[in-house]
């Protein structure tokens, strides 16, 4: 048998994640703001083996007369997997995971928006997801406030999020996708960073009240760091500093 | 306190400055906090914080004047695309009086038209009007779109940017406050200037661009007569 010992084991004796993490480390992150011609605003991000594409259009005409608010914008959302984004290829088209992650992002970027700038608007919003591993709400949402910050849309804060939760009885930042299927819980956030305001919070699985306290505390701490590569990547897009 | 410098560049969220400062466009005030809602940049004037974005749509304003296209011929009245959330309307009788004649035959689906915002009511209508000076439909000419907010950098200080361009390319420029801008002149000075418009829109933000707009005009147009010049001594050689 052939043991592999790697200077990472020795420095977080208490790291058993499968891909050699600290329990508190982001898997490699990379956004970049503007990607698209025809859309208003754009981003792309590679999250780990995440790759997620988001494009914003809007605000714009409304014509839907059901679902047009007279005081402020609509805020529309759609969230697809590629077919080829799985291992097993995926059946495209909307289903009731999509359909629920389109409806909760919605929900997590629109306290951020100045809806009430634009009555009687939408603005839509596109997440498409090219690969996925693990966290691919969380990848949707942080591109989706960087596409909308890029379409000149005024807001409060850019929302970002990021996952934490337990595996192998530990509490950990980011889950991957294997810390996803096989861990006992997962607790996907979204905040405000600026003022900490928590916009999107969900639970999968089991956890004591300390273990969830400590879960959410890695992840709004792993948010605080995605927050930092979004404002460098729309600094980027215009010459940077 | 102020936390930023003038010109930087923000993203939304940023904190400007904390205590006694006035939020001025594209910014808001959470508690003492001055915060930029946009991206893009700061200007600071005594003790009011503004930030102009680089990215807009138009939001339209009674007075304005604007470019847009016809979209559809009601019984009374042409939707006009205005390149906004908001479409357009021109009442017919802004353009018959009160008789009433074949609508198609004034204006048809795909026509430019220049025009004045005329009123904008609480449901957001956009009421529009040809009663000025101007204003009317443009016949053949290049149609070239920009950010809204970049209108005032184009026009430059009291038109200085706008009239150089006029001067040096010899063709009719008309700019719409929502962005749509009309060029018509000679087909090659017309290309001319759809590149200079689209380099201003890509270098807003930065400084000393007049000049360098008149260097890349006199570059590119010297280039024009050096061709044309080259095109007369080879017909001579042919001869």
């Amino acid at each position: 048998m052939i043991t592999i010992i790697t200077n990472r084991d020795l420095e977080a004796k208490n790291s058993e994640r499968p891909d050699g993490r600290a329990y508190n480390e982001l898997r490699p992150l990379k956004i970049e703001a503007g990607v698209l011609e025809r859309a208003d605003g754009s981003a792309y991000l590679e999250f780990g083996d995440n790759k997620v594409l988001a494009a914003v259009y809007g605000p714009r005409e409304f014509h839907i007369r059901r679902f047009l608010k007279p005081n402020m914008a609509v805020l529309r959302c759609r969230y697809n997997m590629a077919p080829f984004s799985v291992e097993d290829r995926k059946r495209p088209g909307p289903d009731r995971r999509s359909l629920e992650i389109s409806k909760l992002t919605s929900e997590a970027l629109s306290p951020a928006v100045f809806l009430e700038k634009f009555p009687r608007s939408s603005i839509d919003v596109f997440i498409e997801v090219l690969q996925a591993e693990g966290g691919t709400r969380c990848a949707g949402i942080t591109a989706a406030s960087v596409a909308l910050a890029d379409a000149g849309i005024p807001m409060r804060d850019m929302v970002v999020a990021c996952a934490a939760g337990k595996a192998n009885g530990q509490v950990i930042m980011d889950l991957s996708e294997w810390e996803d299927k096989e861990g006992e819980a997962d607790v996907p956030v979204a905040i405000m960073p600026r003022t900490g305001e928590i916009t999107l919070l969900q639970m999968d699985g089991q956890l004591t009240k300390d273990e969830f306290e400590q879960a959410l505390d890695l992840a709004k701490e792993g948010c605080m760091k995605i927050s930092e590569e979004q404002k460098k990547a729309i600094k980027n897009r215009y010459g940077g500093d | 306190m102020i936390l930023v410098e003038d010109k930087d560049i923000v993203v939304p969220g940023e904190v400007l400055a904390e205590g006694e400062y006035y939020a001025g466009r594209g910014t808001f005030k959470d508690e003492t906090k001055v915060c930029s809602a946009l991206v893009g940049l700061v200007a600071i004037r005594d003790n009011k914080i503004s930030v102009l974005p680089l990215q807009s749509k138009y939001i339209p304003k009674r007075g304005d004047v604007v470019i847009g296209k016809i979209t559809e011929v009601r019984f009374s009245m042409w939707n006009v695309d205005i390149n906004s959330p908001y479409s357009g309307i021109l009442p017919a009788s802004d353009v018959f009086g009160r008789e009433k004649r074949d609508m198609n035959k004034a204006f048809d689906v795909g026509d430019i038209l220049f025009m004045r915002v005329v009123d904008v009511d609480e449901v957001k209508k956009v009421k529009l009007g040809l009663k000025g000076r101007g204003l009317g439909k443009f016949r053949g000419g290049l149609l070239v779109e920009i950010t809204p907010t970049k209108v005032p950098r184009l026009i430059g200080k009291k038109g200085s940017m706008i009239n150089m361009i006029k001067d040096h390319t010899k063709c009719e420029v008309v700019v719409g406050q929502n962005g749509l801008v009309w060029v018509k002149g000679k087909p090659e000075m017309e290309r001319v200037v759809e590149n200079v418009i689209k380099t201003i829109e890509a270098e807003a933000h930065t400084s000393g661009l007049t000049d360098r707009v008149r260097d890349m005009l006199n570059q590119l147009l010297g280039n024009e007569e050096d061709k044309e010049e080259e095109e007369q001594y080879e017909e001579e050689l042919i001869q």
